[in-house]
């Protein structure tokens, strides 16, 4: 359905876009992720024929977007990142303006109300955009680009700005639009697009750094889940030993002091090892008080902000410095 | 294309921007009929003379086109609407065309109002030709296709509105000027293609009584090489 291959785009010596290539199939949602400024809204915009690229190409349904724009615009709607509103209209005029700016074929007055409906904006048909709240501005956004009903729907940054409620709303419609139309959808908020994508393509400064579901991803990045934070109360280099001491442990380093007498641990395992039940007993035993306990297993927050920042996260001194 | 074409025309009397401009030229075009030609009538060989009144119409065109196009592309830029209506399946030229109609049918009509002008004296007098007329209102129509095309690509060079006002302001006093560069340039051969580009010398032949084919064809050529320029100019966009 989409299929995107090398795609590169440069201004001047900087390249947005830097070799970027997926798939999407049909009625598959897939979720773009990446910083602010990572490329996403360039490579939407690429997509969609508003900005061309450097090289390699897109196929949108089939039809290249470079070589034969008017008729691969057709099967695309697209909502950017400030929906293109006319503030002067009323939603109503606005929508039939779409409707005939799209050629589209479907009878009018059905096919909007449908609309109007799936996206709950039927009560304000009749206002100025201009006096809409930010949220029905934005659902007014993604009823243009369901105009027509095109095969692929491309969203840029869709919850964006919305309140809590509206972006479960936007999410569980994107979900629903998702059944029979094939979606990419950009976010920069990663619960987000685990929340709604089967997909997720994270892009990083142009370019493709992880591609694959959501389960794929955080297992194949999760390198660190032998790897345990604890806070203990008491004389540090005595419960280094004895931590150190404890079979499967390979590592222990003591982190700084993070209330009085109480220091962070951090500890390494054999892989595939639990050595928690081991570690309580013999602090207990030792009466050392376990304050905290925590295994540094990534959350796909960790594993994103690593990618795309390469970044240290919280509990992991060792790597201080290190890309990832 | 007609979906551009409506809401233009539309958006014309959404804002004052269309009535502003109807209404002032219909003042100006008002003023002087009542003063050049209701009030001090020199009938050349019994015939009622409008010149006057068409050739200071030239010069309140330049400045009030720019009303019509100022805001054609750079507000479609500057409120991101450029990315629904380029991204929609609708060829550069259709756009680029649709805004220019939208304008040309507003300023046409409004144009058209001065045949009110002829009505008012047919009913006084016989030595009106209406073909003078029709020639004179031609000649404005054919000098607002040019002053339009000209504001369009200058619309489509920058955001803001009133900096696409100002400038096309200024193309088209640049046009009034060819003659005096054309007098300044050492080379003939280029000095005599700049002082052909002078509209004023054209459109005085319309307001002579005169309808040359060749200068129809100036007007449309000059407007058609501006619209291709937008053309060119939204697409070099789309490449850098």
């Amino acid at each position: 359905m989409i299929e995107v291959s090398n795609l590169v785009k440069s201004y001047g010596n900087n390249k947005a876009v830097n070799n970027i290539s997926f798939t999407a199939e049909k009625g598959e949602i897939l979720g773009f992720l990446g910083l602010n400024g990572a490329g996403k809204s360039t490579t939407m915009n690429i997509l969609t024929g508003y900005i061309s690229c450097n090289g390699g190409s897109a196929k949108l349904n089939g039809i290249d977007i470079l070589e034969n724009p008017i008729a691969a615009k057709k099967s695309i709607g697209y909502l950017p990142e400030q929906p293109p509103l006319y503030p002067d209209m009323t939603v109503d005029e606005y929508l039939k303006f779409v409707y005939a700016l799209k050629k589209t074929k479907i009878p009018r007055n059905s096919h909007l109300n449908e609309i109007c409906e799936l996206v709950k904006i039927a009560d304000v048909r009749h206002r100025l955009i201009r006096n809409l709240s930010k949220g029905y501005k934005q659902r007014v956004g993604l009823a243009q680009a369901l105009v027509g009903n095109p095969p692929i729907l491309i969203l840029d940054e869709p919850t964006v700005g919305l309140d809590p409620k509206q972006i479960i709303e936007i999410r569980s419609l994107v979900k629903k639009l998702g059944k029979n139309h094939t979606v990419i959808l950009s976010s920069h908020i990663l619960p987000e697009v685990q929340a709604v994508c089967d997909k997720i393509v994270i892009i990083n400064s142009g370019k493709i750094v992880a591609n694959g579901t959501a389960g794929s991803l955080s297992a194949n990045l999760n390198t660190d889940s032998n790897k345990l934070v604890m806070r203990i109360e008491g004389k540090s280099n005595e419960i280094e030993k004895l931590l150190a001491g404890v079979g499967d442990v390979t590592k222990v380093f003591v982190g700084a002091e993070v209330e009085d007498k109480v220091c962070e641990y951090h500890i390494e395992t054999k892989p595939d090892s639990d050595v928690r039940r081991e570690i309580f007993g013999r602090l207990s035993s030792r009466n050392y008080p376990i304050l905290m306990m925590k295994s540094n297993e990534l959350t796909l927050e960790e594993i994103f902000l690593r990618l795309t920042t390469g970044d240290n996260f919280p509990g992991n001194p060792e790597e201080q410095g290190g890309k990832s | 294309m007609t979906a551009i074409l409506s809401r233009e025309m539309k958006a014309y009397f959404v804002t004052p921007l269309g009535y502003v401009f109807v209404g002032v030229s219909f003042i100006f075009s008002g003023a002087f009929f009542f003063l050049f030609t209701l009030t001090s009538p020199t009938p050349t060989m019994g015939v009622v003379d409008f010149s006057t009144m068409f050739t200071l119409m030239f010069f309140v065109l330049m400045v009030t086109v720019p009303l019509l196009t100022m805001r054609l592309l750079s507000d479609e830029r500057r409120t991101k609407t450029d990315q629904l209506v380029l991204t929609a399946p609708v060829g550069l030229f259709s756009l680029v065309f649709a805004k220019f109609a939208a304008a040309f049918i507003i300023f046409v009509l409004s144009t058209a109002i001065m045949l009110v002008y002829g009505l008012v004296l047919s009913r006084f007098t016989d030595a009106l030709n209406w073909w003078t007329l029709f020639g004179h209102i031609f000649g404005l129509i054919m000098v607002g296709a040019v002053y339009i095309s000209a504001g369009l690509l200058v619309s489509s060079l920058t955001e803001n509105q009133m900096v696409a006002a100002v400038i096309s302001v200024f193309v088209n006093i640049g046009f009034l000027l060819t003659t005096l560069i054309a007098s300044h340039i050492p080379s003939a051969f280029v000095a005599e293609i700049v002082a052909n580009l002078s509209l004023l010398g054209r459109y005085e032949r319309f307001t002579v009584g005169i309808f040359e084919l060749e200068n129809v064809l100036f007007f449309i050529s000059i407007a058609v090489v501006f619209l291709f320029l937008t053309v060119r100019v939204l697409e070099k966009r789309r490449w850098s």
